[in-house]
C-alpha cells in the first residue's frame, strides 16, 4: 500500500504534474503517512529519476523545472504536517535569492531558485529589483547560509559588490556565502568583489551551492 | 579622409520565409495578445500616455491592453524612410529598405586583449579602440557601444561611451547602453551639439537609441522614459526583442515571433502616440534557449530562421529593421563561429534587414575579439558579393571572348577578363595557398586578422571632433554625475 503511493508520488514528479503531487501529498497526510518518508521515498525518488535522465541527455530543462515545481508544491503541502510532528526535513542549506536593485530580469534567477529547491535547498526568492538591505534582512531572518544575486546589466551588477561590502561591514561575511550570476558576471568579477563563486547556468549553480555547503 | 561604407544594395537574391498570409496571422495573433493578455509598461509616463489614448490600463500591475485599431492607427504614423546621420555626411545611412548596413555588436563585458591575447574585463579605452577600428573598416557602417566601459562611473557610463565613440569615428552612433532619462537627456544634448542644434539634430540625427524589451511581454521603465525623450527630440529609437523559445517565449517559432512582435509594436506605438511621426525602427534578436541548460545560445537554425523572417514583419509595418546576426556562441573564432555568423548574416541580409548587429563578439555577445571583428567583416563582404547575384546580359555572357578563345586555350589574357576580373572576390583571411606553404608556416585566418587589426589600430586616424567639443562633453558628463541620484 505504502509502496503504491510512493510510486505514484515519484511519478507525479516525473510527469511534472503539480496538481497530482499536491493531491498525493494531501493523501499521505490523510492516511497518516510519515511526511519525511513521503518526501525521501516518494517525491525525491521522482526528482532523482528526472535528474538521472537529464544527465543522460534524455530529459531536458523544462522537464527538470516542472519536476522541481511539483516538488516545491508537494513539500509546501507537507510542511504543516512536518511542523506538527516536530520533524525536520533534511535540507542542504538555506538560500536567499534575488535579482539586484534596479534590475528586472528574472528568468535565470527563477530557474536557479527552482533547481536549488528541487535539489533539497530551502529557497527564499525575493524576486527582482531587490534592494541590498532587503536581501540581507531576509538572510538574517531565515538564518540563511547562502545569498544568491543575479544581474543582467553591468550597471546593476555593481550592486552585488555593494551587498558583499555591507555583509563584510556587518561582520556577516563568514556566516553567509555569496554566489552571483547573470550574463555580465565573469570569473574576474567574482574575484574582484570577493564573492564565493558564480555559474553561467542553473545546473552549475546547484553544483556550486552544494560545494559551498561543504558537500560534493 | 572619407571612408567609403560598404552596404548591401539592389539585391539579386530574394528570400521569403513567411508568406503574406503567415504575416497576417502573426499580426492578428499579436493584436489579440495585446488586447487580451497585455504588455507591461513599468513607467508612469507611459501608462498615462496609454490611458489618454484610450487603452485599458491597469496602473497597479502596470499592464496595458489595447485594441487593434488603436495600435494600427498609431503605427501608421511611423515614417517609413529616414536616414541615420554621421558626423561626416558622406557616411549617412539611408534606411530606405534598399540597404543592409553592418554595425559593431554590443554590449560585451570582456575583451581578448589585442596585445597579449588575454581575456580581461572591458574598459573605456576598448570602446575608443574599437570605434577607431570601425572607423577604418568599410564594412562597418555604424557603431554600437561595443563593450561596457566598466572603469567608468555607473551613473554616467553610457555618456562616457558615446563620447568615446564620437571622438574616434565620424560614423553614426547607436547606443544600447543609455536606458535612463538622466543620461538620455545629456546624450541628446551632446548629439545636438554635434549636429549643430536641436533642429539640425532632427534633420540629421547623429545618434540613435536602442532599448531592449523585457520578454515576455514587458518593457524596462528607464528604457521607456529614455525612448520617449529620444522620440521627442527626433532621435531614432528602436525596441529590441530577444524573446527566446523555451524560456521567455513559446517553444514554437511563430509563437515566439508573436510575443516579440507584441513587445516591439506596443513600444513603437507608444512613441507614436506621444510624438506622431517620430523616427522609429523595429529591432529583434530572437533565439531559442538551449534545451539542456536554458542558456542563451548565440546561433542555431532557429536564429537563422528568425533572422530571415523578421524583416517581413518590419516591412509589414513599413519601418526599418535592426536584426541580430553574427554574435556566435563560439568561444573562439572557429568552425562554430564560421557557421553561425555566416548563416545568420546571410539570412538577415537576404531578407534585406536594414541594420545588422553585429560584428566582433564571441560567446554570445560577451567577449570582444579583434580577430573575430575582422573575420566577421569578411563574412559580410562575402555575403555582399553573393547578394549581387548573377547578372545575365550581353556583356556577361561574353560571347565575343568565348569565340576569341575557341575550343581549348584559356581566358587569362582576354580584354574581357581584364574588364571584369576585379569583380571576382579576393579574400583577406581565407587560406588558398598551396598546402606545403600552410604546412611550413602553420599560420592562418586568426593571425592575419589579428595583424590587420593591430595595423589599423596603429595607423588609422579618424576625423577629430570639432574643436572644444570634447571638453564641453567632459563638463556635461561631470555635471550629470554630480546631479545623478545615488
Amino acid at each position: 500500500m505504502n509502496q503504491d503511493i510512493l510510486k505514484r508520488m515519484a511519478q507525479s514528479i516525473i510527469d511534472g504534474d503539480s496538481d497530482a503531487a499536491v493531491a498525493l501529498a494531501k493523501e499521505s497526510i490523510d492516511t497518516n503517512m510519515d511526511p519525511l518518508e513521503a518526501i525521501s521515498g516518494g517525491f525525491v525518488a521522482g526528482v532523482n529519476t528526472v535528474g538521472d535522465a537529464f544527465g543522460r541527455g534524455e530529459a531536458f530543462l523544462p522537464e527538470l523545472v516542472m519536476a522541481g515545481e511539483a516538488m516545491k508544491l508537494a513539500v509546501a503541502t507537507l510542511d504543516p504536517e512536518l511542523k506538527k510532528r516536530g520533524a525536520q526535513r533534511q535540507i542542504l542549506g538555506r538560500v536567499v535569492i534575488a535579482t539586484v536593485e534596479g534590475d528586472i530580469h528574472e528568468i535565470g534567477k527563477s530557474l536557479v531558485a527552482t533547481m536549488l529547491s528541487a535539489s533539497g535547498f530551502e529557497v527564499h526568492d525575493l524576486g527582482v529589483d531587490a534592494p541590498g538591505d532587503k536581501l540581507i534582512g531576509k538572510a538574517l531572518e531565515v538564518n540563511a547560509d547562502l545569498l544568491a544575486m543575479s544581474a543582467l546589466l553591468t550597471t546593476t551588477m555593481v550592486r552585488q559588490r555593494e551587498v558583499i561590502e555591507e555583509l563584510e561591514k556587518e561582520g556577516l561575511r563568514q556566516r553567509i556565502k555569496v554566489m552571483v550570476g547573470g550574463a555580465p558576471v565573469t570569473r574576474d568579477w567574482v574575484t574582484t568583489i570577493r564573492a564565493d563563486g558564480y555559474s553561467e547556468d542553473a545546473i552549475g549553480a546547484v553544483a556550486l551551492a552544494k560545494k559551498l555547503m561543504g558537500g560534493a | 579622409m572619407t571612408s567609403r561604407i560598404q552596404s548591401i544594395t539592389n539585391p539579386r537574391i530574394k528570400l521569403q520565409i513567411l508568406s503574406e498570409e503567415d504575416i497576417r496571422k502573426i499580426h492578428n495573433a499579436t493584436l489579440r495578445i495585446i488586447d487580451e493578455v497585455g504588455v507591461r509598461f513599468p513607467s508612469k509616463r507611459a501608462l498615462e500616455i496609454w490611458a489618454d489614448a484610450g487603452a485599458d490600463v491597469d496602473f497597479e500591475r502596470m499592464v496595458v491592453r489595447a485594441r487593434g485599431e488603436l495600435i494600427e492607427a498609431a503605427l501608421r504614423r511611423c515614417p517609413p524612410v529616414y536616414s541615420l546621420a554621421a558626423r561626416d555626411p558622406q557616411q549617412d545611412l539611408p534606411l530606405d529598405g534598399n540597404h543592409v548596413y553592418l554595425g559593431t555588436d554590443g554590449c560585451g563585458v570582456e575583451v581578448i586583449d589585442i596585445a597579449n591575447g588575454e581575456r580581461r574585463i572591458s574598459r573605456l579605452q576598448d570602446v575608443r579602440d574599437i570605434a577607431r577600428l570601425g572607423d577604418a573598416l568599410e564594412q562597418i557602417a555604424f557603431h554600437w557601444v561595443p563593450v561596457s566601459a566598466q572603469d567608468a562611473p555607473v551613473a554616467t557610463r553610457g555618456l562616457h561611451e558615446i563620447k568615446a565613440i564620437w571622438e574616434n569615428s565620424s560614423k553614426h552612433v547607436q547606443t544600447e547602453s543609455i536606458y535612463n532619462v538622466h543620461e538620455a537627456q545629456v546624450a541628446i544634448e551632446m548629439a545636438s551639439m554635434i549636429a549643430g542644434g536641436r533642429r539640425a539634430l532632427r534633420n540629421r540625427p547623429v545618434l540613435s537609441l536602442m532599448q531592449c524589451t523585457a520578454s515576455p511581454l514587458g518593457h524596462d521603465g528607464g528604457s521607456l522614459d529614455a525612448a520617449l525623450l529620444a522620440a521627442e527630440a527626433g532621435v531614432p529609437t528602436g525596441f529590441m526583442t530577444m524573446a527566446a523559445c523555451l524560456t521567455t517565449g513559446p517553444a514554437t517559432l511563430a509563437g515566439n515571433l508573436a510575443v516579440g512582435n507584441a513587445e516591439v509594436i506596443t513600444g513603437t506605438a507608444l512613441l507614436q502616440l506621444a510624438f506622431p511621426g517620430a523616427p522609429v525602427f523595429y529591432a529583434a534578436a530572437q533565439t531559442a534557449s538551449d534545451l539542456r541548460t536554458g542558456a542563451y545560445t548565440g546561433g542555431g537554425p532557429e536564429d537563422f530562421l528568425f533572422g530571415g523572417a523578421t524583416n517581413a514583419l518590419a516591412d509589414f509595418y513599413d519601418i526599418p529593421l535592426s536584426m541580430g546576426s553574427f554574435a556566435t556562441g563560439a568561444k573562439e573564432p572557429n568552425w562554430q563561429a564560421g557557421i553561425e555568423n555566416s548563416l545568420s548574416t546571410f539570412m538577415a541580409s537576404a531578407s534585406m534587414a536594414d541594420m545588422l548587429l553585429g560584428a566582433g563578439f564571441l560567446h554570445g555577445s560577451r567577449i570582444w575579439s579583434f580577430e573575430e571583428m575582422m573575420m566577421d567583416c569578411e563574412i559580410f563582404s562575402i555575403v555582399q558579393k553573393m547578394m549581387q547575384g548573377i547578372v545575365v546580359d550581353e556583356e556577361t555572357l561574353a560571347l565575343e571572348a568565348i569565340a576569341a578563345v575557341g575550343p581549348s586555350g584559356n581566358f587569362l589574357t582576354q580584354k574581357h577578363t581584364r574588364r571584369h576580373m576585379r569583380e571576382l572576390f579576393v579574400p583577406e583571411f581565407m587560406d588558398r595557398r598551396p598546402y606545403a606553404e600552410w604546412e611550413s608556416r602553420q599560420d592562418g585566418a586568426y593571425d592575419w586578422a589579428l595583424a590587420k587589426a593591430r595595423r589599423l589600430l596603429a595607423e588609422h586616424e579618424p576625423a577629430p571632433l570639432e574643436r572644444g567639443l570634447s571638453e564641453e562633453f567632459d563638463r556635461m558628463i561631470a555635471a550629470a554625475k554630480a546631479s545623478a541620484l545615488p
